[in-house]
């Protein structure tokens, strides 16, 4: 049992002893005193505390953007992180941080450091990103002086200039499976059977992934966590297989990850996870953290559910079982998750020829925001008729939900504009949204309705969003 | 794509260049410090707020007692505690730092407990429990405008008599816009740091737009003469007027510990409760009738404004003022009665904005302006062409002020001309003639903005200047630095006045003991007044130099010139330097204290008559955009914007004021949605759910240029303009583009609420009721 994290910062080995459920932007802006790292909302949502973090094996081993508001020491143990401080080298700016400061890619400064940490990861791994990769890489960084166009050209201006500083010999691999300081303890099993064993002897721990969802509660310091259990490590969790028939990802894989095996096979999955929180969110999120959470408003799930996933999951005793995904959420973030149990993969299978499949968010803001309404389908033709059909939606309902009735007025019909009116109409029987600040329930009833006719249209081939012009 | 089209007349060796902010290269390194990046001093405590749980009750008992227990929390203090006066207010009075009996909006603070770290002082301000008998909040201005709640007395401009052009007018239209509010969303949250010292003395880092009121309200609350309190600016993250009266809230409670327990105290608030428990920009309903002849000439206008004061009066007052006064917007109105009404609401107390109610006063002006233009079918600029103020400065606004160096229509005809308008709405038109889902839009409108504060009193400012031997320039005023490249500006006036580089001129933190009784940094007036101020003290200091040289050079001073950190005459030349270390030889004195008061302006508050702006700013945008007629989702395609900034003191700075003021304009029109719960709960207290404009919200085609030979005609510091708000107001572009979009599907007016998120969209393309 280890007393303090280990990890590298800047090149330099850390070795610290702090309660495993600190963030990392108060262990780094605090005992580290590295300050140039802000905290601008402590959600995840405004960048300004941008770190890069690699992970061995994860992400494919290579710095990308991260959260140190909602990350907790926990999570980095082992791994390495670059700071706005570990930019430089040797005192000279990275070329990027010159474009920023030549071109006025900074007012007040305070999105500035995320921002540049943000574009030095984009650089560092695309040395020539496009005008769309750049702002996927800033999606997850707010700017409120700028208006962004300086730092967009900033990008451009430094693309293929840039390089991290090699890595450092890190100090250890991830190697203390458990951490434990001032009453608090982490334990980060590598393999399914610890975790299981994990789970049982520390009943009311905290199981941590990405922690996306988790650390807010955690930042706002509303919850404090006495014991976690990290599932990063375990590998069982880490593994993606890909054969003919889809996909099974370890419920421990990050979206970055997922969107990297499935964008090009399935583009419009591959947009909506483009969408999906930010870069940094991306980079620790999992997909079984996204089940897990159970949110009726997920992204996740409406799209594997239109696709027909399947779920696998472990009770603590190590009892495995299989199901479709849908039939895993019961009620408002219940599911059919045992007691203390840890889910261990999704398996998603690859859509053929005659089958077609399309997912559309629809929000208030088309980066970084929550669906008001997600509408995913997927749909097998028969010649000119509708075989089968899945309209899966969340943001509809106390659970992402599919809307039963509509897709059984579709069944053995022609994809035609009055059938999908008539479908449209029984939406209703499946779907009860309620009102909040994303959208009113009638909203959401309407956008919901429109979200399957533009199924339709964009079948036929036609534009059918604002992004696309 | 950018260009910058300014060329000016005069060559000058600093001011007019686009030089980078002064913290550019510490800000991309993260090494800009912000208050809370401050190293620490021992024995620093950690404040955190307690605020109400409710919106309208009285507090019935308060009880610290388990949060007290928690080890490592220090106290607790509430109104009784404080030793001064329990009031905060900016201008009223009455507007207490923590409620003691009466609450009146969810987020009021109640007090203040401190700690040994931050996370310890959230929790245990949480751990305080309050007990309150909950009484009926109200929470919109409809309903307050019915029960006659208000913080003030309305506020009325009459000119002319309206209601005989309207019995006159071919058509009278009546109309109703409802006009959201907005987060400033700075990305520094509030933060003040106190230190104690000796006798009663506050030293007091405040992350604030104004240091003044701060060192002035410290004061009071703390029962304390101003002389006592010094209160220090290097930079904030962010104002946006969001840190100019609230700033105050936690520099005060932040004191009071520091007061108590005679140690250094940090209070920072967390996301969350910055966005619950600080004002916002005011939303507003606005209602009019407007009369016009066959043609869409306005004969008069009646317009009144219900806007959201929250709980208390704070800026609301003047917010309301410039609404009014900005209701003209470019257009003559001959006959005018235009009426505001504080509302008092149980939210929490609105405050300045960029913009500062100019914004819903250009938005409703425009909102008449489109509803004239489709009710008569008329084309919409058309129908502007025909109002503009006349170019030969003969007609006067409704307040009383002559319309001088009309630059509507050059600025309107340049745009209309660059950003391609004939062809591309030929093509718009055409596009949305085929295409039923995806509509397009486009729209151009023009800001002209009155620059000054509309209190007179408050047009002044000071400078502090000294120039050491070595040549080298101490340089402090009272402005204060939030990212709108003040600092650099007001440098970049002292080297041209001495003719030395910029680099020689040290920028320091605002502080209320080097330059006193100074406004807050707001209303755009801040290079125009601390320029002008460190100007005058430079130009003092030069002018005693001068006699130094023209002996050293045994000649008349008029011989004598600065030039390239040189000082030459009768071809000889010794460095600035030199003659800085002659001057002190000689016992001729350094150091100046500058001051400024803008000339000409007057103001009746009474009956909002007068000269209240010392000039005026003209800036023209056009947006086009496109929406999903199925789902409401928009986007702006594209903007092209021409802003006067008369001779721009430093270009690249203006660029990025008005392209980053326009974005936070399209933020407010399109994606920024405060939403309450029923409770009176702000349910939008953090970016997840408050969205502000992202990198792909930019227009992808952006192109801004400043207005050519624009030399302000009045004597501002070097014949430039002020920059920060104007183009806030341009991104009212992107909602008449909005409008035009869902037009294409109407033949009658129709409304259009703000936020223009893709729900109010769809409701106003479907014609149903608002939410
Ligand atoms: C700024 C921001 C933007 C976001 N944007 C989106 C978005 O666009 N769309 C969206 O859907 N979500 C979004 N999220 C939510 C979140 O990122 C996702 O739900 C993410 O997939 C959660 O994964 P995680 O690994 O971070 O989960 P964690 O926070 O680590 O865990 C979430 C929950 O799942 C449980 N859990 C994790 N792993 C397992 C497991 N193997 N077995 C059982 N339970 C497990 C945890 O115990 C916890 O209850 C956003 C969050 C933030 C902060
Ligand atoms: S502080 Fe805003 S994302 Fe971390
Ligand atoms: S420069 Fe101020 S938030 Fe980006």
């Amino acid at each position: 049992m280890a007393q303090a994290i280990s990890f590298t910062m800047n090149g330099k080995p850390v070795r610290v002893s702090v309660r495993p459920d600190t963030t990392v932007l108060d262990l780094i802006r605090g005992p580290l005193g590295a300050t140039g790292t802000k905290e601008g909302c402590a959600e995840g949502d405004c960048g300004a505390c941008t770190v890069l973090l690699k992970r061995e094996g994860i992400n494919g081993g290579v710095a990308n953007a991260a959260n140190a508001c909602i990350m907790t020491a926990a999570q980095i143990d082992g791994a390495e992180i670059t700071t706005v401080e570990g930019l430089a080298h040797e005192g000279v700016l990275n070329l990027l941080q010159e474009a920023m400061a030549e071109n006025g890619s900074s007012q007040c400064g305070f999105c500035t450091p995320g921002i540049a940490v943000a574009l030095t990861g984009l650089l560092a791994n695309n040395s020539a990103p496009n005008e769309e990769q750049i702002h996927d890489a800033l999606a997850g960084n707010l700017c409120r002086c700028t208006g962004y166009r300086p730092i967009v050209e900033a990008a451009k201006k430094a693309a293929g200039k840039i390089q991290l500083a090699a890595s450092a010999e890190t100090s250890h691999s991830a190697s203390s499976e458990e951490i434990s300081f001032d009453g608090a303890v982490a334990r980060c099993p590598t393999s399914l059977a610890e975790l299981l064993q994990a789970r049982r002897e520390l009943p009311n721990a905290t199981l941590l992934a990405g922690g996306t969802d988790l650390g807010v509660a955690r930042a706002a310091y509303e919850k404090d966590w006495s014991s976690i259990i990290v599932t990063n490590n375990v590998k069982e969790l880490r593994q993606t297989q890909e054969d003919a028939t889809g996909w099974t990802f370890g419920a421990a894989v990050t979206w970055q990850e997922v969107l990297n095996h499935v964008g090009e096979a399935l583009p419009s999955f591959g947009t909506l996870i483009r969408r999906f929180g930010s870069t940094q969110i991306r980079s620790m999120g999992t997909i079984g953290g996204n089940i897990g959470t159970a949110s009726p408003i997920g992204d996740g799930p409406p799209a594997l559910i239109a696709l027909g996933a399947k779920i696998t999951f472990a009770s603590v005793d190590g009892a495995q079982k299989t199901m479709p995904l849908e039939d895993f959420f019961l009620d408002y973030r219940k599911t059919e998750l045992p007691q203390n149990g840890v889910i261990v993969s999704v398996h998603i299978p690859k859509p053929k020829a005659d089958e077609h499949f399309r997912v559309y968010k629809v929000s208030k803001r088309y980066d970084q925001d929550i669906s008001t309404v997600c509408g995913a389908f997927w749909i097998k033709m028969s010649g000119d008729n509708i075989e089968d059909v899945r309209l899966a939606f969340g943001g509809m309902a106390a659970i992402p939900k599919r809307a039963r009735q509509a897709e059984t007025a579709l069944k053995g019909k022609p994809l035609t504009a009055e059938n999908i009116f008539a479908a449209g109409q029984l939406l209703g029987e499946d779907l009860t949204p309620l009102t909040d600040w994303r959208g009113s329930a009638t909203y959401r009833e309407q956008v919901a309705t429109a979200l399957i006719k533009r199924f339709m249209h964009d079948l036929n081939g036609e534009t059918v969003e604002v992004m696309a012009l | 794509m950018n260009k910058h089209m300014q060329t000016s007349s005069i060559e000058r060796s600093t001011v007019g260049k686009g030089i980078a902010h002064d913290s550019a290269k510490k800000h991309v390194a993260g090494q800009a410090i912000y208050i809370d990046d401050m190293a620490e001093l021992p024995g620093t405590l950690h404040a955190a707020l307690v605020v109400s749980t409710i919106a309208h009750g009285i507090i019935k008992s308060i009880d610290a007692a388990d949060a007290l227990a928690m080890q490592g929390v220090h106290l607790f203090l509430t109104a009784k505690d404080i030793p001064g006066h329990n009031d905060i207010a900016p201008i009223m009075s009455g507007e207490p730092l923590f409620a003691d009996k009466k609450i009146e909006h969810l987020g009021q603070p109640i007090g203040v407990i401190a700690a040994d770290n931050i996370e310890l002082a959230v929790k245990a301000a949480h751990a305080v429990k309050v007990e309150y008998e909950v009484l009926e909040p109200v929470l919109d201005v409809e309903t307050a405008h019915e029960r006659k709640e208000y913080v003030l007395p309305p506020q009325e401009l009459i000119q002319g008599d309206v209601d005989a052009a309207l019995k006159d007018a071919a058509h009278v239209f009546e109309g109703r816009l409802e006009i959201g509010g907005q987060d400033h969303f700075y990305l520094e949250t509030q933060i003040a740091y106190t230190v104690p010292g000796e006798d009663d003395d506050m030293l007091v880092y405040s992350s604030t737009q104004h240091p003044t009121e701060v060192q002035h309200h410290v004061a009071h609350v703390l029962g304390n003469l101003a002389n006592s309190v010094d209160v220090k600016v290097r930079r904030m993250g962010g104002g946006f007027g969001g840190k100019e009266s609230q700033a105050t809230i936690i520099a005060s409670a932040a004191a009071l510990v520091s007061h108590k327990t005679r140690k250094p105290v940090k209070l920072r608030l967390k996301r969350a409760l910055d966005m619950t428990a600080t004002g916002k920009r005011h939303d507003m309903v606005s209602k009019w009738r407007v009369g016009v002849d066959a043609n869409g000439k306005i004969l008069g206008m009646y317009v009144e404004y219900l806007a959201r004061a929250g709980y208390s009066a704070d800026l609301t007052g003047p917010v309301i003022t410039r609404a009014i006064t900005h209701t003209d917007n470019a257009y003559f109105v001959p006959n005018a009665r235009i009426v505001g009404h504080a509302c008092k609401t149980n939210t929490v107390s609105n405050t300045a904005f960029r913009g500062f109610g100019g914004p819903q006063g250009v938005i409703t002006s425009e909102a008449i302006i489109d509803q004239i233009a489709r009710e008569l079918n008329l084309a919409p600029n058309d129908v502007r062409a025909i109002n503009y103020y006349a170019p030969d400065n003969g007609e006067v606004t409704p307040y009383g002020q002559q319309v001088e160096q009309n630059q509507l229509v050059p600025v309107t005809e340049a745009l209309l001309a660059s950003a391609d308008w004939d062809r591309r709405r030929t093509e718009i038109d055409r596009h949305n003639a085929t295409n039923p889902v995806i509509r397009k839009g486009l729209a151009m409108m023009p800001v002209k903005f009155g620059i000054s504060f509309n209190l007179p009193s408050l047009n002044q400012a000071g400078a502090l200047v000294h120039v050491y031997q070595d040549g080298s320039v101490h340089l402090n005023h009272g402005g204060t630095e939030m990212g709108q490249g003040l600092f650099m500006k007001v440098a970049q006036v002292v080297a041209e006045v001495f003719q030395i580089d910029v680099d020689r001129v040290k920028i320091t933190e605002t502080q209320t003991g080097k330059v006193p009784n100074t406004s807050a940094t707001a209303a755009s007036t801040g290079s125009d007044l601390n320029g002008m101020a460190a100007f005058n003290a430079a130009s003092a200091i030069k002018s005693r130099m001068l006699g130094v040289a023209a002996k050293h050079f045994q000649t008349d001073e008029t011989d004598v010139t600065f030039k390239d950190n040189q000082v030459h005459a009768k071809g000889q030349s010794i460095p600035f330097s030199e003659l800085a270390k002659l001057s002190w030889a000689h016992r001729v004195s350094l150091s100046e204290a500058g001051y400024y008061a803008t000339p000409k302006i007057h103001w009746d508050a009474k009956t909002l008559k007068g000269r209240p702006f010392f000039y005026f700013t003209y800036g023209a945008a056009v947006a086009e955009v496109a929406i999903d007629t199925m789902t409401g989702e928009s986007r702006c395609l594209r903007a092209d914007i021409l802003q006067d900034c008369g001779e721009s003191l430093n270009p690249a700075i203006d660029l990025g004021q008005i392209e980053g003021a326009f974005v936070q304009g399209m933020g407010w029109l399109t994606c920024e949605e405060l939403w309450w719960d029923k409770a009176g709960r702000l349910r939008t207290i953090g970016p997840s759910t408050y969205k502000i404009p992202g990198s792909r919200d930019v227009p992808p085609e952006f192109n801004v240029s400043l207005l050519n030979n624009a030399s302000n005609i009045e004597e501002t510091i070097f014949r430039s303009k002020a920059v920060g708000e104007p183009p806030l107001m341009l991104a009212i572009s992107v909602y008449l583009a909005l409008k035009d979009a869902i037009g294409s599907n109407k033949d009658r007016n129709f409304d259009l609420k703000t936020p223009a998120t893709p729900e109010n969209i769809l409701s106003s393309l479907s014609g149903s009721a608002n939410r």
